[in-house]
């Protein structure tokens, strides 16, 4: 176990550095980062001096080993936008995101397991029907459209929460509701599917023979098989959660680690860039690890890897 | 914008006719920001939003009254141009900063000379680089040094050169300045959290100067990046003051017959720059007949009723009709696609051509010109991209044609924006000596008279040339919660201590 779980950590740290390495690599294609960082009115005289200021003059190979040296010695630089301390921006903007992408995900595993199980057992139900009719819907809506008619309906016309800010629990209710629905189509299906396949083999087929209770056939034998491919989704589905609710974090005025990275590559700020997406895919690494592991914990026959 | 969002939008309207609330109550003014705003500091951001803030903290020695376009006196109660390098201001007496620090020459010294100093850093260096330097005659006498004649001199100092505490700044610096800004203006910053929150508070002790005292106690600025939930807050009355809202919605928020809307005049122009000089290699925009018939080709006045709406204007002029010696009798070239055709022809091109065209903003306008151009058998490929990377392209000389906008930052003096693009630096795409020389010799005299007939000199030509099509002014629109008495003003400058409750 030890093993594996160094083996794993390596990989990580091989993961995370060829993403920085080629985003680095990319966001210097994208444009002159002086440009960027001297705004729209900047005149050329601005330009120059910044160029000048930062080193952007410099061979991309030594700014790009500049910027690893500080990393590896825990030092992720200044924002060329805020001039702030990176580390102390991006801890800010992560707590946003992290809440808002762990309400929504247990919002998306709350709706759409029982959804799941429920369709499952009656497949072509009316029940089954149902939750269709909601994965497609859930898939289909645009998450803006859907973010802004929840503001219409609940903050506008009936006045029951704010429709932007971070300030209390009732601003987290609409976007984890937009986040956590963009992410139950997937998990609803495959825990339907699991269960289907799971409800049909021979060894729920001998429980039910030997007259075992419905519930404790299905939550206590059946489910706990099917479920072993929604934990893996459900990792990867938060992964995507803190670095894509861009969108809701626009809508919502959420000011998250995801709306910062949409923002710093408009404004080419590198080392926010590079932070987050170190951050990003450490987290999206450590959340299939953790899978991995309660997987594992669930499914002796894994735990040999 | 997206069509989707605009769609959205409207539907988010039709929706909406909800209730406005009135926050006169709790005496706060709650304001809106759409982009994280990257320091308070005014010499280190380059946000507009900055700029609305500099106004609101700080004050510069002098004032430009919006409504005469005449400069007042306002940390400086009176000047004089000594030379034409040096003016002499009398300080106000008796101004505290928001700290308690007492204003005086000192702070104005160490001010210009603290960002004229190229190792500061300070990011836009155009705004402060005509200063050499500031000298103390006594604690309430400054004379200010200019590196050349500078005419426009008086509209910086109204403008971006906000004056700093010496003790403080020296103390705290540009990182400090940032999250916790100290001016002399009439607002004083309460909380601050970067990039996302501003709060306001009226400086009890401001002097009486031609800004005038906030009548509004306190004022909440939020940062709320989609305009669709901007009008969210705005309907559930928790947003007073929208500005910068899309033409389409802004005419159904006046349709709801609630709200105030107003549309004013924006400094920004809108132009096509051509690759006259020919940088980007040889192309048909190096002759002034192709260039010409480029002008005719296109419909602005269409354009403008269609899609910019407003209080827009077309314009001839390589500068906005709001700025110093932005001359605005100008020979034209009426739209008119069969002329057009004829100068191609006699340019040798009866069947037109292909060429790249870059675009970076706006891009159903971009899109209405290639129609008109393809009228005209004038193919264009178009390359939308942002800002930096055209900026920096158009930089390097490798844009032929370019649908660009230009701000000025607000500095109403035709030489933000002509000298910037017209005197050979590395956005010159006409590079004509001639030109160059007249501007040259405008911003090196102070005769206000002479100044204004080199800049018309130059603007006449780039009309004649065609190295330019201006097309036409932007405009903002505003928009006032039932209880706000606020009279926005053409500088694109909203000024927060200006608010009052109705």
């Amino acid at each position: 176990m030890l093993l594996f779980t160094l083996k794993r950590f390596g990989l990580a740290i091989c993961v995370a550095l060829t993403v920085s390495a080629i985003s680095f690599g990319l966001l210097y294609m994208a444009g002159d980062p002086a440009v960027a960082i001297a705004g729209e009115n900047a005149s050329s005289v601005d330009i120059a001096a910044i160029t000048a200021q930062y080193g952007f003059d410099r061979p991309l190979l030594v700014q790009y080993a500049d910027w690893l040296g500080g990393a590896l010695t825990g030092d992720l630089g200044r924002s060329w936008y805020f001039d702030l301390p990176v580390t102390q921006i991006v801890t800010d903007r992560l707590g946003v995101t992290v809440t808002l992408g762990a309400l929504a995900i247990s919002f998306a595993l709350i709706l759409a397991i029982p959804m799941g199980v429920a369709a499952a057992v009656r497949p072509n139900s009316l029940i089954d029907r149902a939750a269709l009719f909601l994965s497609v819907v859930g898939q289909a809506i645009p998450s803006f459209w859907f973010g802004l008619i929840l503001i219409v309906v609940f903050s506008i016309k009936l006045g029951l929460v704010p429709a932007s800010g971070s300030a209390s629990w009732k601003h987290f209710i609409l976007p984890t509701v937009v986040l956590g629905y963009y992410a139950t189509p997937a998990i609803m299906r495959l825990t339907r599917a699991g269960m289907l396949e799971v409800l049909s083999a021979d060894y729920i087929r001998t429980a039910r023979a030997k007259g075992l209770d419905t519930r404790k056939i299905l939550f206590k034998h059946a489910l706990r098989n099917a479920i072993i491919p929604v934990i893996s989704l459900a990792a990867v589905q938060m992964g995507f959660m803190l670095g894509g609710s861009i969108v809701v974090e626009s809508i919502f005025a959420l000011h998250g680690a995801g709306y910062l990275a949409w923002e710093s590559i408009s404004r080419n700020d590198l080392p926010v860039m590079q932070a987050l997406i170190l951050v990003f895919s450490m987290f999206y690494i450590l959340f299939t690890f953790l899978a991995d592991l309660l997987n594992a914990w669930m499914d002796p026959r894994l735990r040999v890897g | 914008m997206t069509p989707a969002r605009m769609l959205l939008g409207s539907t988010c309207l039709a929706l909406c006719a909800g209730m406005a609330n009135a926050d006169q109550a709790s005496g706060t003014l709650n304001l809106a920001f759409s982009k994280e705003v990257e320091t308070a500091d005014v010499y280190f951001n380059t946000a507009r939003e900055g700029l609305l803030l500099n106004h609101a903290i700080w004050d510069g020695l002098l004032y430009r009254n919006p409504e005469t376009g005449a400069y007042e006196g306002n940390l400086a109660t009176d000047w004089t141009w000594i030379d034409p390098t040096t003016i002499e201001f009398k300080l106000r007496e008796g101004v505290t900063f928001h700290n308690g620090e007492a204003f005086t020459a000192d702070d104005v010294v160490y001010t210009v000379d603290y960002v004229t100093n190229p190792d500061n850093g300070v990011k836009n260096l155009a705004n402060v680089m005509w200063m050499e330097r500031a000298e103390k005659i006594d604690d309430h006498t400054v004379r200010l040094i200019l590196k050349a004649p500078f005419p426009a001199a008086e509209d910086f100092l109204a403008g971006p050169v906000a004056i700093y505490p010496d003790e403080y700044y020296a103390e705290v610096g540009p990182q400090g300045m940032g999250v916790a800004p100290i001016g002399t203006g009439p607002l004083k910053v309460a909380e601050l959290d970067p990039g996302k929150h501003f709060v306001l508070e009226a400086n009890e002790a401001y002097f009486d100067g031609p800004k005038g005292a906030s009548a509004i106690g306190r004022i909440d600025i939020r940062t709320i990046p989609d305009v669709n939930t901007q009008i969210a807050e705005f309907f559930n009355g928790t947003l007073d003051f929208l500005w910068n809202v899309p033409a389409d919605q802004a005419e159904k928020l006046e349709a709801m017959g609630r709200y105030e809307v107003v549309n004013a005049p924006a400094m920004r122009v809108g132009y096509i720059s051509m690759d006259a000089a020919g940088r980007s290699g040889e192309s048909p925009l190096t002759d002034k007949r192709v260039r010409q018939a480029i002008y005719h080709a296109i419909d602005r006045q269409t354009i403008l009723d269609a899609l910019v709406k407003g209080s827009s204007k077309v314009v001839d002029s390589a500068c906005a009709p709001v700025q110093t010696a932005c001359a605005q009798d100008l020979p034209s070239y009426e739209y008119d696609p069969e002329k057009a055709k004829a100068l191609l022809a006699e340019a040798g091109y009866a069947d037109g051509f292909t060429i790249d065209f870059y675009a970076y903003r706006d891009r159903p306008y971009a899109e209405a010109m290639m129609g008109f151009l393809d009228a005209v058998g004038i193919k264009t490929n178009l390359n939308y991209m942002q800002y930096a990377a055209l900026r920096e392209q158009h930089r390097k000389g490798e844009v032929p044609m370019t649908f660009l906008t230009w701000g000025s930052n607000s500095v109403a003096d035709a030489s933000a924006m002509t000298a910037e693009f017209f005197t050979g630096g590395p956005q010159d795409d006409a590079r004509d000596p001639e030109i160059i020389d007249w501007i040259q010799q405008a911003d090196s005299t102070t005769d206000k008279e002479k100044r204004a007939g080199h800049y018309k000199q130059a603007l006449t030509k780039i009309v004649e040339e065609a190295y330019w099509v201006p097309l036409f002014t932007y405009n903002v629109n505003y928009v006032l919660g039932p209880d706000i008495a606020y009279t926005p003003t053409d500088d694109e400058i909203v000024r927060f201590f200006a608010f009052d409750w109705k």
